[in-house]
């Protein structure tokens, strides 16, 4: 066979090392955003790949909530010691202890996240961030470029983003303003798990179906936790589940679920009649336009 | 084996683009359930007797608001042996930057007609666009056909406008389809509604395109992204002395053993090795990303380029392109610029503005400057060579954007049309392509 044909895991792939490598020859201070969910773990390990038999040239960043997964705060660090990566941790619960920002009245972190991402990025001087963000995600991402202009306030215009074309990124900005860059803005939910499964990468255990005890509260199911617990009617149960995203524990719910190995997820996901987002993410339900405002603000 | 299709869906204000796409996800079923009753929830609220299927795709706030699409959106669905990425684009005529933008990667477009309509202006556009962006399908989807009860006469005449049309463009292969995205007829499956149709329906139709080959069967060219070289930074000490160069394979093949070129230095060398992280290769295409080791160590840095021997391009100073102008600041001649061109970004000089095409007359005329939303052709001088290949030869290697070293901003998309290095190589068969004879 030649020339021969990439199939479509093996274009994606190629796509995906090529922007991280073009992001990364263009910009000054990159960094690579690294929460141990999914996409984040899949698009490090096409970033490890890009620059093999090199190491990572930039450090990996981490947003956290303060109200993170324990599971998945060791599998972060896990990671981060397997490949000697740098990690530098931006922490919301900072910011609430120290009255920079307060604590929403619905419990949820992630529009909290925002502030220290920037405040960061501001203090490092990062030019260029990584994000794991995919466009089949939600529709305000399906708008979003592949390399994307931020301006000093961290804010995305999405009625005046810059064309992109062919593969030619344009990532010139002035001081003060970033570029965030998405290499997995082709990939769906299903791409990355068959990717998962060809590339052998491992994930956090609760990816995969476990006993947890659980709650249901506006039609998810909220681990019982130091974080969230039921009040009033809602009831706390044992059932199978597991994660179909990972996110702060108070808005991130899990899914029935007797998946436990990347070939039953593969079966699940590519028979599921419900998006990942609209499945496990209470921030998403808030308005039709909810992640629309956040990525407005500088999210990522 | 799944294979990839980019394509990009086009057509004028209220054609019903974005119902076409709801449409194509809807029945290949790619819509899940909650983003479903989303749409049904605010059909409702909006107080329309349908579901509307736009809705799927309108992502932004401004867009729901006004009914209309702004911006490019992605979407993704998959038959059985094909996955497909498609970019809807706007019609509005201020958004044509966003269809150039949607075809410069695009293996086909699907361009909507309106069945009671015809032929409008935004149509030609977009077919030029077509042209000169080069995308190798393109599929005239004659929509609305159940607002024109199904009549034969009324496709046959507006089809046949149409692909009059991409033929004077050069776009002889365009093939039309009698479809209504509101009602489902012939976008997934074949409808009973037209039984004087008897071709494939709009997936069909994609499903059996053959995949792009031209990258791969053109000459060997390797932009170099950048060097390789762990040293001290190396973990396993066999990689200490390890130097290669990275980048994704623009077009042709490669095989190890085989003699290299590396311009602009124009010093021929051996390819010794192909890395990628998952082991060694004995041969790579396009578009892979790999790792090239070469026998010489020359000075070579991002922005050179590695390729085949016979047929290297020859580096140059001298530009001759197609634009197609994407920003509100007009061009004009002596203007500053980068020229971004595979992995090289170059300043240059807008030397010449030849003439901007007239879309309605189809005609070249003079001009001293280039608007939004122009096509025109212009010579650039470049302060240090780039290797470029004509683009209808090469998509890869043939196209470049303009960029203002100040902002930043993109400025416009551009298509090589030859320079004098191989312009006696490159001849372009008079009225093949109209673009090309301004």
């Amino acid at each position: 066979m030649s020339p021969g044909q990439l199939d479509l895991l093996g274009e994606l792939e190629s796509e995906a090392i090529h922007i991280i490598r073009e992001a990364s020859a263009e910009l000054e201070r990159p960094v690579l955003l690294f929460s141990g969910g999914k996409d984040s773990v899949v698009m490090l390990h096409l970033a490890l790949k890009a620059f093999w038999p090199g190491p990572l040239p930039f450090p990996v960043m981490h947003v956290d909530t303060g109200h993170n997964f324990p599971e998945v705060l060791a599998y972060r660090d896990e990671v981060v010691a397997r490949h000697r990566l740098r990690l530098l941790v931006a922490s919301v619960q900072d910011y609430l202890d120290d009255g920079r920002l307060v604590e929403r009245s619905d419990g949820t972190r992630n529009p909290l996240q925002t502030q220290p991402l920037l405040d960061a990025l501001a203090e490092h001087r990062f030019d260029a961030v990584f994000g794991g963000g995919r466009r089949d995600e939600e529709k305000a991402r399906a708008k979003e470029r592949v390399v994307s202009l931020r301006d000093e306030f961290g804010q995305w215009d999405p009625r005046n983003q810059r064309p992109e074309l062919w593969n030619l990124y344009n990532a010139r900005h002035r001081p003060g303003e970033h570029v965030r860059v998405f290499p997995l803005s082709n990939w769906t939910e299903l791409d990355v798990w068959r990717y998962v499964d060809r590339e052998g990468i491992d994930l956090p255990g609760l990816y995969f179906a476990h006993t947890r005890e659980v709650f249901e509260r506006d039609g998810m199911w909220l681990a019982v936790g130091p974080y969230s617990a039921p009040r009033g009617a809602e009831a706390a149960e044992t059932l199978t589940v597991r994660y179909r995203t990972v996110g702060d524990m108070s808005c991130t719910g899990a899914v029935q679920s007797e998946a436990a190995t990347v070939a039953d997820i593969l079966i699940e996901v590519a028979t599921t009649r419900i998006s990942e987002r609209g499945a496990t993410r209470a921030d998403d339900r808030l308005t039709e336009a909810a992640m629309e405002d956040r990525k407005k603000e500088g999210y990522f | 084996m799944s294979t990839l299709l980019r394509m990009a869906t086009a057509g004028s204000v209220d054609d019903g683009k974005s119902t076409l796409v709801g449409r194509l996800l809807h029945d290949t079923k790619s819509v899940l359930a909650d983003q479903m009753q989303a749409v049904e929830r605010v059909s409702k609220e909006k107080g329309l007797g349908v579901v509307d299927l736009a809705l799927l795709t309108d992502g932004l706030r401004a867009e729901r608001e006004q009914g209309i699409t702004i911006d490019v959106a992605y979407r993704y669905f998959a038959s059985a042996n094909r996955t497909f990425i498609l970019a809807d684009c706007p019609g509005h005529v201020q958004y044509t930057r966003n269809t150039v933008t949607g075809a410069s990667t695009a293996d086909a477009l699907v361009l909507l007609v309106d069945a009671r309509k015809g032929v409008l202006e935004q149509t030609r556009r977009h077919l030029a666009v077509a042209a000169l962006l080069r995308v190798p399908h393109v599929i005239v989807a004659v929509n609305k056909m159940d607002l024109v009860g199904y009549d034969a006469d009324i496709f046959a005449r507006v089809a046949q406008a149409v692909t009059a049309v991409a033929s004077e463009l050069g776009l002889g292969h365009a093939v039309a389809i009698p479809v209504s995205a509101l009602e489902g007829d012939n976008v997934v499956t074949r409808t009973s509604r037209a039984p004087w149709y008897d071709g494939p329906s709009l997936l069909e139709l994609l499903e059996g395109l053959p995949a792009a080959q031209d990258a791969a069967a053109y000459a060997f060219r390797l932009p170099v992204q950048l060097t390789i070289r762990p040293q001290d930074a190396s973990r396993d000490p066999a990689f200490r002395d390890y130097r290669g160069y990275a980048g994704q394979i623009a077009s042709g093949v490669v095989r190890r053993g085989e003699q290299v070129v590396v311009l602009p230095l124009g010093l021929a060398t051996t390819v010794v090795g192909i890395d990628t992280a998952d082991g060694e290769l004995d041969e790579a295409f396009a578009p892979m990303s790999v790792t090239l080791r070469l026998a010489d160590e020359f000075d070579i840095a991002r922005g050179d380029m590695i390729a085949a021997v016979e047929s290297a391009p020859v580096p140059t100073q001298d530009l001759d392109g197609m634009v197609a102008w994407l920003h509100e600041r007009p061009a004009r001649v002596g203007q500053r610029v980068l020229v971004k061109h595979t992995t090289r970004s170059v300043p240059a000089t807008i030397r010449d503005i030849a003439g901007r095409l007239d879309l309605d007359k189809m005609a070249p005329q003079a001009t001293e400057t280039l608007a939004l939303n122009d096509i025109g052709r212009v010579s650039l001088r470049l302060a240090s060579p780039v290797m470029a290949d004509n683009y209808l030869a090469s998509r890869r290697t043939g196209s470049f954007l303009l960029i203002d070293p100040q902002s930043g901003a993109t400025l416009a998309a551009g298509m090589v049309r030859g320079h004098q290095a191989f312009s006696d190589e490159m001849t372009i068969i008079p009225g093949q392509f109209w673009a090309w004879e301004i």
